[in-house]
């Protein structure tokens, strides 16, 4: 009886040995992970206080007020002025060129890849798209500069060797195969049992297209649109390369202008000493950036909430 | 005396097989469907009643690889529903089609019932509104969604889906209806639902339905057909087919033997 005891108890005591050591791996494992999250959200965070502190300097030596207002992006010269509104307009200009041509040519792509190519086909473009998108983006910058710009001056001789028209059409090709991507595979993810339904009623392919698989899968569109945006306004060697560098308020896709990416670039570059207000316009532009990527964002998550299918 | 008096076809399938690539699913069959009757297919799980079904709509022609063989004669006009010549989409303009899952498109409850008369490039808001108020009391469902009809129709219950999809399939009048277990994902009230409907359609539309539920068909149907590995294995009468049966594998079936 008590012999049998004490072996009961070391195989209870063996078992949890076995349990302590599981329990400890499993805590290492944990810990590794929440190590990598923390990273990123300590990144994150990092960068938002350096951007916000910085800025902080560079706000009390100029008022929001002019930041909003002026006309006039000057910080290095002895009259400063330091309109963010001449940076934004560039950056909104070349973004919504990029656009029209990425929404509707990544959607067109995508519908046909969805909905009408065969998976030969399909197995063949899918790569390839994917392709143009690790191209660097300096190689579009020159691109555009090299070669869609002489072809646009072709036909129309008054424009420009840098414009915001030439980037922002050689942007959209950039971004043409994430919005493909993306809206591709949120159209396949929409069952097969409602195409029947389409199809049972007599819609032709293109009709069950348009009509019913894109609004099923209208939340995962619009999150490719967003994404495409952010892209667009985060982009930089494209426009430092094709759109000229000069400050320029303008809604003229045909001018040259300075974005707010083409800006920091440049300013980066350069020598300014730490601690100038030159030197901190470049950290009040880069907020603006992040403000207006997260306002973006908070849009694709509401619209994502508010057209969230449930199939 | 007794005046046994045959109704008129709706449609017949003659010779019909039909090949998912290699795999032969459907075995030379040969079957009337009456005009303005409810027809029962049933059967054990695999043995076709789907493939069948969906052959009248050619459903089979959307995946590459099917092929079918012999005809399904259509009446009044006695097309050929199969033959290579006759567009899909102008037999799916002819014949809805209910299914097992309901599938409402992502739309409001309106665009669902006037959807498959937009398709045939109705616009007309007055005859739109009318079409699909019709549609939605064949239905039994107005009552319930009349002050609701710009809602997303994801937003009904099961049985409201269910029976809104069959009210998109009767706004465009289809003179055949296809329902293919229209009921199996549905608690046993939305069932008792849309056995009566089919009850009260079929004064207006030839019905063609497979269930697994023999209680169903026995209530719903006045014709039904028992197929058994890709073959029609009797059809008759429903009545004669559940109290007497000609052929063993029916009567095991039914009883409960198999399947
Ligand atoms: N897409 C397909 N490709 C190849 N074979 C298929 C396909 N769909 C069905 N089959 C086969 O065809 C046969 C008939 O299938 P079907 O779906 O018509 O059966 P069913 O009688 O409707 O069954 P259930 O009652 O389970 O719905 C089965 O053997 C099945 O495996
Ligand atoms: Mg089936």
């Amino acid at each position: 009886m008590s012999a049998n005891n004490t072996t009961d108890l070391s195989q209870v005591s063996n078992r949890l040995a076995y349990n302590a050591m599981r329990n400890w791996k499993e805590k290492l494992i944990e810990a590794i992970l929440l190590g990598a999250a923390a990273i990123s959200v300590l990144t994150t965070i990092g960068i938002v206080y350096v951007l916000v502190s910085e800025s902080v300097h560079f706000f009390s030596n100029v008022s929001i007020v002019d930041f909003l207002t002026d006309t006039q992006w000057t910080p290095l010269f002895d009259d400063a002025h330091f309109g963010i509104m001449v940076l934004i307009s560039g950056t909104l200009v070349s973004s919504a060129v990029a656009l029209l041509v990425a929404v509707p040519m990544g959607t067109i792509i995508a519908i046909y890849l969805s909905e009408f190519a065969d998976s030969r086909v399909r197995e063949i473009s899918k790569p390839i798209l994917e392709l143009l998108g690790g191209i660097p983006t300096i190689v579009f910058g020159y691109f555009a500069l090299l070669v869609v710009t002489p072809i646009l001056q072709y036909f129309f001789p008054t424009l420009p060797g840098f414009s915001l028209l030439s980037a922002g059409l050689v942007m959209g090709i950039m971004i043409v195969p994430y919005i493909a991507s993306l809206s591709e595979d949120a159209m396949r993810a929409v069952p097969m049992s409602m195409r029947e339904g389409a199809y049972a009623m007599g819609s032709t392919k293109l009709y069950t297209a348009i009509h019913v698989v894109v609004p099923a899968a209208i939340s995962g569109l619009a999150a490719s649109y967003i994404l495409a945006i952010s892209r667009a306004v985060g982009e930089t060697m494209i426009l430092a390369v094709a759109a000229g560098m000069q400050p320029n308020l303008t809604w003229n896709p045909a001018e040259p202008a300075a974005t707010i990416t083409s800006y920091i670039v440049q300013v980066a570059l350069g020598d300014l000493p730490h601690g100038s207000i030159g030197y901190q316009t470049i950290f009040a532009a880069g907020l603006t950036l992040l403000l207006i990527t997260l306002v973006f964002n908070i849009l694709g998550q509401w619209l994502r909430a508010k057209y969230r299918e449930n199939y | 005396m007794q005046i046994q008096e045959t109704p008129a076809l709706k449609a017949e399938a003659r010779n019909l097989n039909f090949f998912y690539g290699e795999n032969k699913a459907l075995k030379n069959i040969n079957m009337p469907i009456y005009d303005k009757k409810v027809t029962a297919l049933i059967g054990p799980s695999g043995c076709g009643k789907s493939t069948y079904l969906r052959s009248f709509n050619r459903m089979h022609d959307l995946y590459p690889g099917n092929r079918y063989e012999g005809e399904i004669r259509f009446f009044p006009d006695n097309t050929n529903l199969l033959s290579a010549d006759v567009d899909p989409i102008e037999v799916r303009m002819r014949i809805g089609m209910v299914f097992q899952k309901p599938n409402p498109f992502p739309k409001s409850i309106f665009e669902n019932v006037a959807y498959g008369l937009r398709v045939r490039g109705e616009n007309n808001r007055r005859v739109l509104d009318d079409k699909v108020e019709h549609a939605l009391k064949g239905a039994a469902i107005w009552d319930e969604v009349k002050d609701r009809l710009s809602e997303l129709a994801s937003n009904l219950s099961g049985g409201q889906q269910q029976r809104l999809c069959i009210a998109r399939a009767l706004a465009t009048d289809p003179e055949l209806l296809l329902f293919d277990e229209p009921t199996s994902a549905l608690d046993p009230i939305a069932t008792g639902a849309i056995e009566e409907l089919v009850h009260e359609l079929k004064k207006r539309v030839t019905i063609l339905i497979v269930t697994h539920n023999m209680q169903q068909a026995a209530r719903v149907s006045d014709y039904t057909a028992y197929m058994f590995l890709g073959e029609m294995i009797e059809f008759g009468k429903t009545d004669e087919i559940f109290i007497k049966p000609q052929d063993k594998r029916t009567e095991d079936y039914i009883t409960g033997r198999m399947g």
